[in-house]
């Protein structure tokens, strides 16, 4: 039995890359979306919630719930998800409404 | 044999044409088909085959939905069948669709979320936006118009559930056909329905250790239907051979029980699974603490019926409380014009979905005179027995797994309900109890539950019943996805 998904769909991807995640570099291969990157990587934990800012992650995995939202090149509300991986891709947390250091 | 690297999906075609290019769509269409899962893949060759012009718009980058979710091209998985049941029929289903765009009889439209459709039988039109951002605008005219949305998780919220690490079932079974992912290395998967099966054997042979899987019905009812399950050995075989699985390679699967709390600071650590009685109520004295490092949780499947609710489609409720579209024998739902197949007309699989884009494809063929309506009867007559004979077995896969009432004691006072706006159980119930809320609609007037971004998809079957119902709600919703503002200004005058 294969110990990993990329072994039991006898994957070959392309060329890896990396982006950065709060400033730190994150792999990912090509196709994958920032969640799978992320959840490569180990980390489950992306986003604190707006009124008692509670930490969240991906949970429908499908676009419906806007658990996983990030912040991608500065601008929010990004469904980390759905949201492909791009080489040099500037990705952070989000905290509450990802606006808080809009000018107001 | 494994596929070639040119020809990832195992299609026997050199990879995917991109999508079309959108000149001449103002043209009018015969059949315009909202969603690329089995049963709009379906319904689109069967109609092309019959001579209509299609358009097949659908909000993901490849087609398949999340039944045929195929692992990214980047990823070049050589054996993606690895991850599918019945993998060669999806692929035989492609190579059609890509016969029928090289002809010119289909246009294919991905990555474009339809969010409102307008018109009349005749002189639909479907809107959608696409696009990077998701703020390029597209109307498609269409004479008559297939509503394959397919479903989304249902989900039971329980102390914890928000924690990360807790993910859907069927969102976890995406991520890895989709990323090639796991959510982590000891996965419990705890829930309801036969997709639970499916998910822990894939989490498991994709390497994740598996250490339970908690059932919070039994199996043992479907022996009490035996015409039923007589009339589906394919199905019967299926979870059969899941259970078998799951056995040889020891995961444990524990009936009548669930996971009541998930633990955990930062990301979930440990979940407590307890006994249930009948009614979903956690027999006392039962839970014992399991360690893990994610958890895939899931209740079921719901329609997703928004464009089809606000047509004034006729709903139906299934016995596990699920609304569904009412259809007649070809699919067509009560509005003239406007057809539904697949998980819209009641959750029942992808075979299911099938029959059921076949037959609307037949179906409009001769709504639009373009076919005799008892072309190839012997077919017809197939379609028509297995269709009845899956239905069957549909509606006793709701009724084992309908959610019992006894799921809300799992909520302590300070669990979220509402996912979005941060609603707690004691919110909701105070709602319902002191201010006499009796529904999903006044419950959000009173809390802000279901006011968020996923506009109660996640909270709203938890919160109908809390307000004390027994069903999900239908829930019509003016978009069924986010637009941009400017975007609906355009569109005013259309």
């Amino acid at each position: 039995m294969s110990r990993d998904p990329l072994g039991l769909v006898s994957a070959d991807p392309g060329p890896g890359f990396s982006f950065t995640f709060d400033g730190e570099p994150v792999p990912a291969l090509p196709g994958q979306s920032i969640a799978a990157a992320l959840w490569a990587c180990g980390r489950q934990s992306w986003r604190r919630t707006r009124r008692t800012g509670r930490p969240r992650g991906v949970f429908c995995g499908m676009g419906v719930c806007f658990d996983c939202l990030v912040v991608v090149d500065g601008r929010p509300n990004v469904r980390a998800c759905l949201a492909p991986a791009e080489p040099g891709l500037r990705v952070d947390g989000q905290e509450g409404t990802g606006h808080a250091e809009l000018p107001r | 044999m494994p596929n070639s690297p040119a020809d990832p999906a195992g299609t026997g075609l050199d990879g995917l044409a991109g999508p079309d290019d959108l000149t001449g769509l103002d043209d009018l269409a015969d059949l315009a088909v909202i969603g690329a899962g089995p049963a709009g893949t379906a319904a689109v060759n069967a109609a092309a085959d019959l001579g209509l012009s299609c358009v097949l718009l659908d909000a993901g980058a490849l087609p398949g939905g999340q039944f045929y979710r195929q692992p990214a091209p980047g990823l070049r998985a050589a054996e993606p069948q690895a991850l599918h049941h019945h993998w060669p029929v999806f692929a035989g289903l492609l190579r059609r669709l890509e016969r029928h765009r090289a002809a010119g009889r289909v246009r294919y439209l991905p990555g474009h979320h339809v969010w409102s459709v307008s018109g009349s039988a005749g002189q639909w039109r479907v809107h959608a936006v696409g696009g990077p951002e998701g703020d390029t605008a597209l109307t498609v005219p269409a004479r008559a118009v297939l509503c394959a949305t397919g479903s989304h998780e249902r989900q039971l919220p329980f102390p914890g559930w928000t924690l990360p690490g807790v993910v859907g079932a069927g969102g976890a079974q995406a991520m890895l056909k989709s990323g090639l992912v796991l959510p982590g290395r000891r996965v419990v998967v705890a829930g309801s329905g036969p997709l639970l099966l499916a998910v822990a054997v894939s989490l498991a042979r994709a390497g994740a250790e598996v250490p339970l899987v908690a059932e919070a019905s039994g199996y043992a009812g479907y022996a009490r239907r035996p015409g039923a399950l007589a009339a589906n050995p394919g199905k019967l075989a299926e979870g059969a051979a899941h259970a078998a699985w799951l056995l040889r390679h020891r995961v444990r699967v524990r009936t009548r029980s669930a996971v009541v709390a998930a633990h955990g600071g930062d990301r979930v650590e440990a979940v407590t699974v307890a006994r249930l009685d009948r009614d979903w109520r956690p027999v006392p004295g039962t839970g014992r603490t399991v360690a893990c490092d994610a958890l895939a949780v899931g209740h079921g499947l719901l329609p997703q019926l928004e464009l089809a609710l606000a047509l004034g489609c006729r709903v139906r409720t299934l016995p596990d409380g699920s609304p569904a579209l009412e259809v007649d024998a070809g699919q067509l739902t009560s509005v003239p014009g406007f057809w539904a197949a697949g998980e819209s007309t009641g959750v029942g699989g992808a075979e299911l979905a099938l029959l059921e884009g076949e037959l609307t494809a037949r179906s409009v063929a001769s709504a639009l005179g373009r076919a005799q309506p008892g072309e190839n009867p012997g077919r017809l007559r197939t379609l028509l027995r297995r269709r009845a004979a899956l239905r069957g077995f549909a509606e006793l896969m709701a009724e084992r797994h309908r959610p019992g009432a006894g799921w809300a004691d799992w909520l302590s006072a300070d669990t979220e309900v509402c996912r979005c706006e941060e609603v707690t159980a004691q919110e909701v119930r105070e709602a319902v109890d002191e201010l006499g809320a009796g529904d999903v609609r006044t419950v959000k007037l009173l809390t802000r539950a279901g006011m968020g971004w996923c506009q109660g998809r996640m909270c709203g079957p938890a919160v109908a019943r809390l307000a004390g119902g027994d069903s999900d709600p239908a829930g019509t919703r003016p978009l069924s996805c986010p637009v941009p503002m400017g975007l609906l200004a355009q569109g005013a005058d259309d």
